[in-house]
C-alpha cells in the first residue's frame, strides 16, 4: 500500500531501503520453515487455514513473474489434494471413533492375519474431521515450503550452500533445470501423438510418449553436460579422494544426526533434552566438514545477495511464527491441538493467532519484486530490429549497439 | 590461432572416419565459415577446436589440434574455458541458470574471476551484444534471437580468443539472424576475436567470411579465400551460383558485389514472365477454410482472428519473426491444438470437433520436432505401425518413403540414425500414408542443406501437383522463394500481408531472396530461371530481346 501511495506522490523520492531488488533466498526459507514448524505443531483446523492465508497474502505481494514463481497454485491444488486422499483413507480403512455416525460403509471382513485392518464400517463425523485436519496440517506444511519456492529462486538458495556441498547442489541445479524441460517435452510429445492418432493402449503408449521424451532429455543433458565442461565447470577445486572422501562422510553423517535431531526436537511427544544432544553433536559434524572442504578454492559469486535488515525482519518473523505455536502449544494445548471427540466447534486461540498473523510482516518489510512490466517485451510481442542496412555495410557491426533500448521504448 | 595438424576422427562402430586428414591453420582475427553437405562433419571439426571431440563424445582423435599454443589432446575442454567459448545449436539446452544476467557470470564464477573484475566484464558484455534491458529476464522468456545472443555473451565475459558457434542462426527469422551476425562481426572487427562458424545458409554469412572451410563427403577439408572456395563448391548461395554461371570476375559473394556486376544483365533479362500462379485464381478448388481463427495461450494472444482460404495444387508459404504464431495457427488448423475461436472447415468437417484419426485424413502436419512422431526401433516398424493407424495397404508408408527417398534407406535403420533429411522424409511419409488432402509443415528446412532442400522442394512440389494444398512455416526466404506460390506473413498473431510470393517477398527488404535483390525492381526469385533468361537473351540478339521484354510487360 505504502508503495503505491509513493508512486502517487513522483515529487518524493522513494527511500533507498525500498529499492526492489529480490530478498535473501535463505530469508524466504527462514520463514516458510517457519509457517511449517507452526503448522506442524497445531491441529486446530482455523489456525491452518490461517497460516494457509498468510502465505497466499505474502505471496501474492511479493511474487515475480519469473517461471519458478507461476507454480504456486501447484501447491494449493496439492494440498487440496492431500487432504482428500486423508479423508478418503480414512473412510476406507480408518481407525473408528466418535458416535455421530454420517454413513455405514459395507464391511469386508479380513482374514485373521490382517487383524487390527478394518475396510468399511461405519463413518462418523469426528473421525472425518480429525482425518481432514490431520490432511490439513500436512497441507499447510506443504504449502508453506511451496510459497518459499515460489518467492525465491530455487537455484540462488543454491549459491549460498556451503562449498562441501558445491557438487551436490550442481547435481541440484542440473535436476531444477531438467524438471521443467521433462514436462515440456512430455506435453509436446502428448500433443504429436494426436497427429498419429496413436490408439495404443497398456504399455505401448506410455512406450510412445517416453521413447521420445526420454532421447529427447538425453540429448539435452549431454548437451548440457558438454556446456557446462566447455565453459569451465569442474575446473579449480582438485583435492585428494581422501580428503574428499572424509568431507563427504562427515557431512552426510551430520546432516543426517540433524535430521534426526529436528525431528527429536519438532515432535511433540518425546522432550526436547531426547532432541538437543544429536542435533548439536551432528552439527558439530557437519561443520567439520564444512571446515574441511574450506582448503578448496571455489568458484567465486558474482553479485552475492545482500543480507540486509529486511532479511532479518522477514527472517525473524518466521522464527517468531514457529516459536509462537511452540509455546503456546505447550501452555494452551487444549484449543491449539484440539480434538473432535467430542464434537464441538473448535476455538482460536488468542496467542498462537496473533503468533500466525507476525508471519504476515514479510507482505510490508520484503522489499517490493522489480517491476517487469516496464521492460515486458514478452516472447513475440516486441522483436528488436536492426537497421536493416546494417549488413550491407562492412562494418555491420558498428550499428548494432543499441537497438533493442530503442525497440522496447515502443512497448507501452 | 588454431592449428589442426594431421587430425584424423574416428568416431566408435564408425566404418570410416568422419574427419580424415585435416591440414588446417586458421589466422588469428579471422572469421572462418565451415561448410558441408548435413551429417559430413562440420559439427565434429568445431568440437574438436576445445578438445569436447573426442572427450565428451567419444571416438579416436589422430593428429593434433593445437589452440593458442594449447595442445588439446593435454587439456580437458573446463581448462580450455578462458581460451575457446562453444556456443552449441540450441542455446537453451546449454543454459545453466536462468537469469541472463547470472549466465553472463557463470563462466566467470567456474573461473574464479574476482567480483571486482566480473561486474564491469557483465555490463561490457550486456552493451556489446545489445542486451542490457534483458538483464534480470528469465532465459526462457526470451524470444530465440535473444537467446542466442545470451548464450554468445555468456562465452565472451570469460574472454576467449576462439569463439566457436554452431549453427547460430538456424533457428532464427531473418531480422534476428541479422542481429545475431552483426554481433559476431562486431566481435571480429572489433575485439580481434577468431570466430569458426559453421552454416547452412551461406547466403546469410558467406559475405563476411575471411576462410571457408569445405568439409567433404569423404571425410577431407578443403579451404581457402571465400572466393576460390566458392568457385567449385556444389553447396553454394545464389549469387555465387549467378556469378558462376554468367562468369563474373571476382566471383561475387554479396548483394553487393553482384549489383555491381548486374547492370547489364538487369537490362538483358528484363521481367519475369508471368507465371500462371495456380490456386491464386478463383476457380482452384479450396480444401480448408479457416474463418476469424483465433488463439490463446494464458494472457498471449498467438493468432487473432485469421481467416485462411488454402486451394488445391499450391504450396503456401507461413512466414514472420519467431513467435509470431505461426506454429499455433497450423496447430490450430490441424485441429490437435487449441483453439479459441472462429472455424476450420476442410471437406465439410470442422477439424477440430473430429477424431484424431479423421483428423490426419484431412490434415497432416509434420511438427517442428519431429521425431517426436517416431518411437520404435527401426524405419519398417515405423511404416507399418502408421499403415496401421491410417487404415492403409501394407507397405503404403514404406512405398512412401522410398518415393521421397529415392529407396536409399534400408529398414532396419534407427530412425535416430537417419539424416535430417532422411528423418523429415520418415515423419512425411508417416503423415502422407493417412492420404490428407491439405500437408502442413512446421520448419521443415531446419538443419537441410541446399540438396536435401532441393529435394524437399521437389517433393512439395509433386504433392501440390497431385492436387494437394501444402502449407510451409519457415524463415529460409530462398527456400519460399523457389517453392512457394502463395506467401502469408505473420506478425502478432494477425495476417499482415497476403498473395502471390512475389509481390508479397520482393516488397519487404527482410524477406527478399538474394536474386530479387540483385535484379530489383524486377521480381525474379529464382536463380535457375534467371540464368536461363540470361543464357537465352545472350543467344538472341540485343535488339530482339529488348522487344520481347517490353512485350512482356504489356
Amino acid at each position: 500500500m505504502r508503495d503505491r501511495r509513493a508512486a502517487g506522490r513522483p515529487a518524493r523520492a522513494p527511500r533507498l531501503h525500498r529499492a526492489a531488488r529480490p530478498l535473501h533466498p535463505v530469508a524466504w526459507w527462514i520463514w516458510a520453515l517457519g509457517l511449517a514448524v507452526a503448522a506442524s505443531r497445531t491441529t486446530n483446523p482455523l489456525s491452518l487455514c490461517l497460516i494457509i492465508a498468510v502465505a497466499c497474502v505474502v505471496v501474492a505481494a511479493r511474487r515475480t513473474d519469473a517461471p519458478w514463481a507461476r507454480a504456486f497454485r501447484g501447491y494449493l491444488i496439492l494440498g487440496v489434494v492431500i487432504v482428500m486422499i486423508r479423508v478418503v483413507a480414512y473412510v476406507v480403512l480408518g481407525n473408528r471413533f466418535g458416535t455421530t455416525v454420517v454413513v455405514r460403509l459395507p464391511e469386508v471382513g479380513l482374514p485373521d492375519w490382517a487383524a487390527g485392518i478394518r475396510l468399511g464400517g461405519p463413518v462418523t463425523l469426528e473421525g472425518v474431521l480429525s482425518a481432514a485436519t490431520d490432511g490439513l496440517r500436512l497441507a499447510t506444511m506443504i504449502i508453506s515450503l511451496g510459497a518459499a519456492n515460489t518467492l525465491a529462486n530455487p537455484k540462488r538458495l543454491l549459491r549460498c550452500v556451503p562449498a562441501a556441498l558445491y557438487e551436490v547442489g550442481t547435481a541440484v541445479v542440473v535436476s531444477l533445470s531438467m524438471a521443467p524441460q521433462l514436462a515440456e517435452s512430455v506435453q509436446r510429445v502428448r500433443r504429436a501423438r494426436q497427429l498419429r492418432a496413436g490408439n495404443e493402449r497398456g504399455h505401448r503408449a506410455v512406450r510412445a510418449i517416453a521413447v521420445p521424451v526420454l532421447a529427447d532429455a538425453l540429448d539435452r543433458s549431454l548437451a548440457l553436460a558438454a556446456a557446462m565442461d566447455s565453459r569451465g565447470y569442474g575446473r579449480i577445486g582438485d583435492t585428494s579422494p581422501a580428503r574428499r572422501r572424509l568431507t563427504g562422510a562427515l557431512l552426510i553423517i551430520g546432516l543426517i544426526g540433524v535430521c534426526i535431531g529436528v525431528y527429536g526436537i519438532l515432535d511433540g511427544t518425546t522432550a526436547a533434552a531426547q532432541g538437543l544432544p544429536v542435533l548439536a553433536v551432528s552439527a558439530a559434524l557437519a561443520v567439520a566438514g564444512i571446515a574441511t572442504a574450506r582448503r578448496r578454492i571455489r568458484p567465486t559469486v558474482y553479485r552475492p545477495d545482500p543480507w540486509g535488515w529486511p532479511e532479518w525482519m522477514v527472517s525473524a518473523s518466521g522464527i517468531a511464527v514457529g516459536a509462537a505455536l511452540v509455546a503456546s502449544s505447550r501452555v494452551d494445548p487444549d484449543r491449539v491441538v484440539p480434538t473432535f471427540d467430542p464434537l464441538v466447534w473448535p476455538a482460536l486461540p488468542m496467542w498462537s493467532t496473533i503468533g500466525i498473523l507476525i508471519g504476515l510482516l514479510p507482505a510490508v518489510v520484503a522489499p517490493p519484486v522489480p517491476d517487469r512490466r516496464r521492460d515486458a517485451s514478452v516472447n513475440g510481442t516486441v522483436t528488436p530490429r536492426t537497421d536493416s542496412s546494417a549488413l550491407r555495410h562492412d562494418r555491420p557491426g558498428a550499428t548494432s549497439g543499441l537497438p533493442d533500448a530503442a525497440a522496447t521504448e515502443l512497448v507501452p | 590461432m588454431i592449428r589442426f595438424d594431421h587430425v584424423t576422427v574416428t568416431y566408435p562402430d564408425a566404418r570410416r572416419p568422419v574427419l580424415r586428414d585435416v591440414e588446417l591453420e586458421l589466422p588469428e582475427g579471422s572469421l572462418c565459415l565451415v561448410t558441408g553437405r548435413t551429417g559430413s562433419g562440420k559439427t565434429t571439426l568445431l568440437r574438436a577446436i576445445n578438445g569436447l571431440v573426442p572427450r565428451s563424445t567419444g571416438g579416436l582423435l589422430q593428429g593434433r589440434v593445437i589452440v593458442d599454443g594449447h595442445d588439446t589432446s593435454t587439456l580437458p575442454p573446463r581448462e580450455l574455458a578462458d581460451v575457446v567459448g562453444v556456443v552449441g545449436q540450441d542455446p537453451l539446452a546449454s543454459f545453466v541458470t536462468d537469469v541472463v544476467e547470472d549466465e553472463l557470470a557463470y563462466g566467470m564464477e567456474q573461473l574464479s574471476i574476482a567480483p571486482e573484475v566480473m561486474r564491469p566484464r557483465v555490463e561490457d558484455t550486456l552493451d556489446l551484444l545489445g542486451i542490457a534491458d534483458l538483464r534480470d529476464r528469465p532465459l526462457r522468456d526470451l524470444s530465440g534471437g535473444q537467446q542466442q545472443r545470451v548464450a554468445i555473451g555468456s562465452v565472451l565475459t570469460c574472454h576467449p580468443k576462439v569463439l566457436v558457434l554452431d549453427e547460430p542462426t538456424s533457428a532464427l527469422d531473418p531480422t534476428a539472424a541479422e542481429e545475431v551476425l552483426a554481433a559476431i562481426t562486431r566481435l571480429v572487427h572489433d575485439l580481434g576475436t577468431t570466430v569458426v562458424l559453421a552454416e547452412h545458409r551461406l547466403e546469410r554469412v558467406l559475405q563476411y567470411a575471411d576462410v571457408v572451410v569445405r568439409v567433404l563427403d569423404d571425410g577431407h577439408v578443403a579451404h581457402g579465400a571465400p572466393t576460390e572456395v566458392m568457385a567449385d563448391a556444389p553447396l553454394a548461395p545464389p549469387v555465387v551460383r549467378l556469378g558462376r554461371a554468367l562468369d563474373w570476375s571476382p566471383l561475387p559473394l554479396s548483394v553487393r558485389d553482384a549489383r555491381r556486376h548486374a547492370t547489364v544483365l538487369r537490362d538483358t533479362v528484363g521481367a519475369p514472365p508471368v507465371a500462371d500462379a495456380p490456386g491464386s485464381s478463383s476457380t482452384a478448388l479450396p480444401l480448408l477454410r479457416a474463418a476469424r481463427l483465433s488463439v490463446r495461450h494464458g494472457r498471449i494472444d498467438a493468432v487473432r482472428d485469421v481467416d485462411l482460404t488454402l486451394h488445391a495444387g499450391t504450396v503456401t508459404a507461413l512466414m514472420g519473426r519467431n513467435g509470431s504464431g505461426k506454429s499455433s495457427l497450423l496447430w490450430a488448423l490441424q485441429g490437435s491444438g487449441s483453439r479459441t475461436g472462429g472455424t476450420v472447415d476442410a471437406a465439410g468437417v470442422d477439424t477440430r470437433s473430429a477424431s484424431p484419426a479423421r483428423r490426419r485424413t484431412l490434415v497432416g502436419l509434420v511438427p517442428q520436432t519431429s521425431g517426436d512422431l517416431l518411437y520404435l526401433e527401426t524405419v519398417d516398424d515405423e511404416c507399418a505401425q502408421a499403415d496401421a493407424e491410417s487404415d492403409a495397404a501394407a507397405g503404403t508408408c514404406r512405398a512412401l518413403f522410398d518415393d521421397l527417398t529415392g529407396g536409399t534407406v534400408d529398414g532396419d535403420v534407427h530412425p535416430r540414425d537417419l539424416s535430417e533429411g532422411q528423418r523429415l522424409a520418415l515423419v512425411l511419409a508417416v503423415q502422407l500414408s493417412a492420404a490428407p488432402s491439405v500437408v502442413l509443415l512446421d520448419e521443415p528446412t531446419r538443419g537441410l542443406d541446399y540438396a536435401a532442400k532441393e529435394q524437399l522442394r521437389v517433393i512439395l512440389r509433386r504433392l501440390a501437383g497431385d492436387g494437394a494444398a501444402v502449407v510451409v512455416a519457415t524463415h529460409d526466404v530462398e527456400f519460399v522463394a523457389t517453392t512457394c506460390d502463395r506467401t502469408v506473413v505473420l506478425a502478432q498473431g494477425e495476417i499482415v500481408a497476403e498473395g502471390a510470393t512475389a509481390e508479397v517477398v520482393c516488397a519487404s527488404p527482410m524477406l527478399a531472396p538474394q536474386v530479387a535483390k540483385v535484379l530489383a525492381p524486377e521480381p525474379w526469385l529464382d536463380v535457375d530461371t534467371v540464368i536461363e533468361a540470361a543464357i537465352e537473351a545472350a543467344s538472341e540478339t540485343v535488339s530482339e530481346t529488348a522487344i520481347d521484354a517490353a512485350g512482356d510487360r504489356t
